[in-house]
């Protein structure tokens, strides 16, 4: 089956309060026991904020390295989940369901699973 | 086109194979004569056609496992098809190209290529856009249906209203395309009429007994029949209340109007439906004195009430002024926020001008004129502003 990267945008700023997040969390792991009941679960992890990102580049002269992401915005990727499914509209319908816990635009991509 | 998309489940290789089909046919009809079932010959032979062409790509692994895929599968003669699985393949293909993961302006596109058979060419000049534009357009609209598994499938029952709504405003935004005539070549436009009625006859072949799709294909029958006299001659707009109601389409009234009796029967009114009601309103007035305003504007707080839209609301406010006076009608237009859009200031000039408020009148119509790109429709409301001069 393909498989999809959910991307989940999260807007700079404060991150919400306790009593909004807690029951968030325990809604997402609902939904990740659904999926891996459905056995559509590959993987999840969301990420430390873009500060505390690196971006290497091999050039001529050697490595560079610069601190902070490869691009700046007003949302930054806060997490992916990763799902094994038939079709788009399987994975839309996750989206969907992560997008009304999280409250968080998500984009879905497909992999490129051809081997050419 | 559908049957192959299914049999060959890539919708490149399915264009491919029906124009390697119909060089095949423009070679052999000449001298050989028609097959008996001409649409049969062609799909069997764009099947194997590309069974030849994904072996000869057959470097490919997967290119290689496609055709011995398409060898295995359905070895069943396509001629067989029973005209009832046509039908749903052309079903299936329809909601792909209309899937709410591609923009709007790509199912448009991709519908006129894949269900209307368009040429590129063709889709390009409808929508005023360079050829080449509209071929990458469509490029990577196919290249998102293939890498990202948009289903080719009738959507299951939970999901099908609403994805049924997509399919039919997609159908209406190419009928709206084509009546306004916005700009651009007027021939390719009406062909876009034509074909937006087309494809609402085969939705309601295809979907039987769902009002809203009988619906739109009513309403786009009724406001069709007004067409040719909707401009003069010499290409000037006419409004409803002037146009010579003789040289309505009689032929496209009648089935408007049956459609929406048989929708009154359904009882479950809708979007369309209400529109559509609407101009069968219309289209029973054999004046324009003799229209029933009171009707329309019951059928227009019923549509209201369904979807509240400022257009809608304005729309509404036309019929208020002919059915409770002017100063009702502008008190509730003026509630309205609508400034980017010319007919809202048209509608208010209007009323203005039966209030007697001529100067007001004179500044509405300015407006209309600054937000209008429609150089017919210009050209109509600076006449109007001129005549509202001349009377005053």
């Amino acid at each position: 089956m393909p498989r999809y990267l959910l991307s989940f945008y999260q807007p700079q700023g404060d991150i919400p309060p306790r009593e909004v997040l807690e029951p968030m969390m325990r809604e997402l792991d609902a939904l990740k026991r659904e999926l891996e009941g459905a056995g559509e679960w590959v993987f999840a992890g969301g990420l430390h904020p873009p500060s505390t990102a690196t971006v290497v580049r091999y050039e001529d002269d050697g490595i560079l390295m610069t601190d902070g992401p490869f691009a700046e915005g007003k949302e930054f990727l806060g997490g992916v989940t990763v799902i094994d499914v038939p079709d788009l509209d399987a994975a839309l319908a996750w989206a969907a369901k992560y997008s009304r816990v999280t409250t968080l635009p998500i984009e879905v991509r497909p992999f490129n699973e051809m081997r050419r | 086109m559908a049957v192959l998309v299914r049999l060959l489940g890539d919708i490149d290789v399915a264009e491919e194979a029906v124009q390697d089909a119909f060089l095949a046919a423009l070679e052999r009809w000449p001298s050989a004569g028609a097959p008996p079932s001409p649409a049969g010959w062609i799909i069997t032979t764009a099947r194997n056609r590309a069974i030849d062409r994904l072996r000869r790509e057959s470097r490919r692994d997967d290119r290689h496992a496609q055709a011995m895929q398409l060898l295995a599968a359905d070895e069943s003669d396509p001629l067989d098809e029973e005209e009832g699985a046509v039908r749903d393949d052309q079903l299936r293909l329809i909601f792909t190209c209309c899937h709410p993961a591609l923009a709007p302006a790509v199912r448009v596109a991709l519908t006129l290529r894949l269900i209307g058979g368009l040429t590129t060419t063709e889709v390009a000049r409808a929508f005023l856009v360079p050829e080449a534009t509209m071929a990458q357009r469509l490029v990577r609209a196919k290249g998102k249906i293939r890498d990202a598994r948009i289903p080719y499938r009738v959507p299951s029952e939970s999901e099908l209203p609403e994805r049924l709504r997509a399919v039919l405003a997609v159908v209406y935004l190419i009928f709206n395309e084509g009546y306004r005539a916005s700009s651009g070549d007027l021939l390719v436009r009406e062909d876009l009429c034509r074909e937006a009625i087309r494809l609402g006859r085969l939705l309601v072949a295809l979907v039987p007994n769902d009002p809203e799709v009988m619906g739109l294909l009513a309403l786009m029958l009724l406001v069709s029949s007004r067409r040719s006299t909707r401009t003069t001659a010499e290409g000037d707009l006419v409004l409803l209340g002037d146009q010579d109601r003789s040289k309505w389409d009689r032929a496209m009234i009648a089935e408007g109007q049956s459609i929406v009796r048989q929708c009154l029967r359904l009882d479950r009114p809708g979007y369309y439906q209400l529109q559509a009601a609407i101009n069968a309103v219309h289209s029973d007035a054999p004046t324009a004195a003799a229209t029933d305003w009171r009707q329309i504007l019951a059928l227009y707080d019923q549509l209201l009430a369904l979807a509240a839209t400022p257009i809608v609301a304005l729309n509404r406010a036309v019929a208020v002024a002919e059915v409770r006076g002017a100063g009702e009608a502008l008190a509730l237009v003026d509630q309205l926020s609508l400034d980017d859009y010319s007919v809202f200031h048209v509608v208010r000039a209007d009323l203005l001008r039966r209030l007697g408020r001529t100067g007001e009148a004179n500044t509405a119509y300015d407006a209309a004129i600054r937000n209008t790109e429609n150089v017919v429709e210009r050209e109509f409301l600076t006449r109007r502003r001129e005549n509202l001069n001349h009377l005053a």
